[in-house]
């Protein structure tokens, strides 16, 4: 039984068509991702399964609930963590915890070792009567998170849940999220345009222009690019090429002095390489397709690229707007 | 559909950001402490008592409906600063009505409210007003009923109010303009007539009205009360109710 069905969910905003026509499920304790450029339309997939929004069409249902006709069942199912924090920064951390239990209605007993229990984990025990506007980005996180899964939840929604963080603060994040996930057995759903962050799903759906445009496990979905490449240099590349030919069937491209020989284990297969080819070998080097790649494959655009061009458009619009005030 | 534990802990924290942020208590104690002793000093050297009735204590009432203005704006704009950083949305996607969120935000802003401009009182022995035990009782009541209407009011702007930029414009446009057409500076029937019309759409009036009943039991007219007390307590008791009723409704559709 999926946790999450979505089917043919379409959000038209006035001109802007968010979420074009998905369909998706997702299974009891897998961790699935939206991986897409910023303005994709994850954050409107994450809103309109978290009940803030309605769809235009289609139907979206969590633990059995339909998204659009019984919220309330819906959101005592879901935990969530937005790109930006939604602490008080006002309240301690304890006082950001009980609130949040209130609101869910949970017992007030067992609520005080359940709160221990979470800070224990995400390791904010001794900060746990500290305000929050005194926590790191990090600790703020960690704290979102013990306080998504107090109310056990069976499917937590992150969204961008790193973004802003430094890449080790980042790492650690997704331990917490790792260990947690096991622990409280629960299904989650994230959304992230870092690929390594990605990596962390069992399966990746990638979204475009509200469209999902493949959705399969990372290494199938790498698999749809090319296999692993190893790039080497010989003393002489035309002899070594005949000899790779003679000994793994396998044609060489040459390029620049390099030799590039696309394989599928290319760790099991660089030793043997090294071994077949008798002239002396200088550098050998090996690349692996990454989310990019098959981004880039699927529209001819990078991820990346996009992201730079959104700054490009925010300083743009910085700039104009600031004319408009100086006149 | 009404929760009553979202309610109560939503209340429970507002209380706690009101008592921790002494500069807004601060703010609010000290803006009628100025207005009474710097404004009415100065146009008090200027107006006459009538019938034993000094412009200090005529501008009383005003000032405890001044507290309750600002304090119940204050407290219903809370909504934006919420939205604006965030912690809005832990309360939106949480097993409850919208209907107990604005409840909560009511009744939280009215006590807040009602409790600054009991604060107020204490400045009473230095303008030689006596109240009694039950003044004091029937003061703290209304001081009720028209903060629970302002705060009213203040959710249906904090409903609609998409960005903290509104914020300035609703001091300038409306808090402002609803303090200075009150009656509370000056006689709702000594106005011109254009803003005489606007006074009496404004509920503020209606509230200070019900103040001078009770503070200002000697003054003859136009000093005085100007309204019948009961139509008083039935205005602002109406105003509540619709505006209360709008402000989740459209708290409703735009969370």
């Amino acid at each position: 039984m999926p946790v999450i069905k979505v089917n043919n969910l379409s959000k038209r905003f006035k001109m802007l068509q968010a979420v074009d026509d998905i369909s998706f499920s997702v299974e009891e304790g897998e961790v699935f991702g939206f991986l897409g450029p910023n303005g994709a339309g994850k954050t409107t997939t994450i809103n309109i399964l978290c009940t803030l929004l309605a769809p235009t069409s289609g139907r979206a249902e969590i633990a059995g609930f339909d998204c659009a006709k019984q919220p309330d069942r819906v959101r005592a199912a879901i935990g969530l963590i937005f790109q930006d924090t939604t602490l008080d920064m006002g309240l301690t951390a304890y006082e950001n915890l009980k609130f949040h239990a209130f609101l869910y209605n949970l017992d007030s007993r067992a609520t005080e070792k359940r709160i221990d229990e979470m800070l224990e984990v995400v390791e904010l025990k001794n900060r746990k009567h500290d305000f929050v506007k005194n926590f790191s980005g990090g600790m703020k996180r960690r704290l979102e998170i013990a306080r998504g899964l107090l109310h056990y939840p069976r499917v937590l929604f992150l969204d961008e849940p790193t973004v802003g963080l430094d890449p080790q603060t980042r790492n650690t994040i997704w331990e917490f999220i790792d260990t947690l996930r096991r622990r409280e057995r629960i299904t989650v759903f994230m959304t992230t345009h870092y690929m390594e962050e990605a990596e962390n799903c069992d399966r990746i759906a990638i979204i475009d222009r509200g469209k999902i445009i493949a959705m399969d496990t990372a290494s199938s979905l790498k698999r749809m690019v090319h296999g692993d490449i190893v790039r080497l240099v010989t003393k002489d590349n035309r002899k070594a090429l005949e000899e790779i030919r003679t000994a793994f069937g396998l044609a060489a491209r040459e390029e620049n002095g390099s030799l590039f020989i696309e394989t599928d284990k290319a760790e099991e297969f660089i030793p043997k390489l090294i071994h077949a080819v008798s002239v002396e070998t200088l550098t050998v080097s090996l690349q692996k397709p990454t989310l990019n790649d098959v981004f880039l494959k699927l529209t001819g655009r990078t991820i990346r690229d996009e992201a730079v061009n959104n700054h490009k458009e925010v300083i743009r619009e910085f700039v104009r707007s600031h004319r408009r005030a100086q006149r | 559909m009404i929760q009553l534990r979202p309610i109560y802990v939503i209340c429970i924290r507002e209380f706690k950001k009101f008592f921790r942020e002494k500069s807004r208590l601060l703010g609010t104690l000290a803006r009628p402490v100025l207005w009474l002793f710097v404004v009415g000093n100065g146009m008090g050297a200027l107006i006459r008592p009538q019938a034993g009735l000094s412009y200090l204590q005529f501008i009383f009432p005003g000032m405890i409906g001044m507290t309750i203005l600002f304090a119940s704006i204050f407290s219903s704009i809370s909504i934006v600063w919420d939205r604006e950083f965030g912690f809005m949305k832990e309360m939106l996607v949480a097993p409850i009505s919208r209907l107990s969120i604005v409840i909560g935000k009511a009744v939280s802003g009215t006590l807040i409210s009602a409790a600054q401009a009991v604060i107020i009182l204490i400045l009473i022995p230095f303008l030689g007003i006596d109240i009694g035990a039950m003044q004091f009782i029937w003061v703290t009541l209304i001081a009720l009923l028209v903060s629970f209407c302002i705060t009213s009011i203040g959710i249906l702007i904090a409903a609609r109010l998409t960005s903290f930029d509104g914020f300035n414009v609703i001091m300038n446009f409306l808090v402002m303009p609803m303090f200075f057409l009150s009656g509370a500076m000056y006689p709702v029937s000594s106005m011109p007539d254009a803003l005489r019309w606007i006074s009496h759409i404004n509920p503020l009036t209606y509230g200070i009205d019900a103040f001078k009943h009770i503070l200002l039991t000697k003054a003859a007219p136009p000093l005085g009360p100007e309204f019948p007390l009961p139509a008083d307590i039935l205005i602002v008791a109406a105003v509540s109710v619709i505006m209360l009723s709008l402000g989740a409704l459209s708290f409703r559709q735009r969370g």
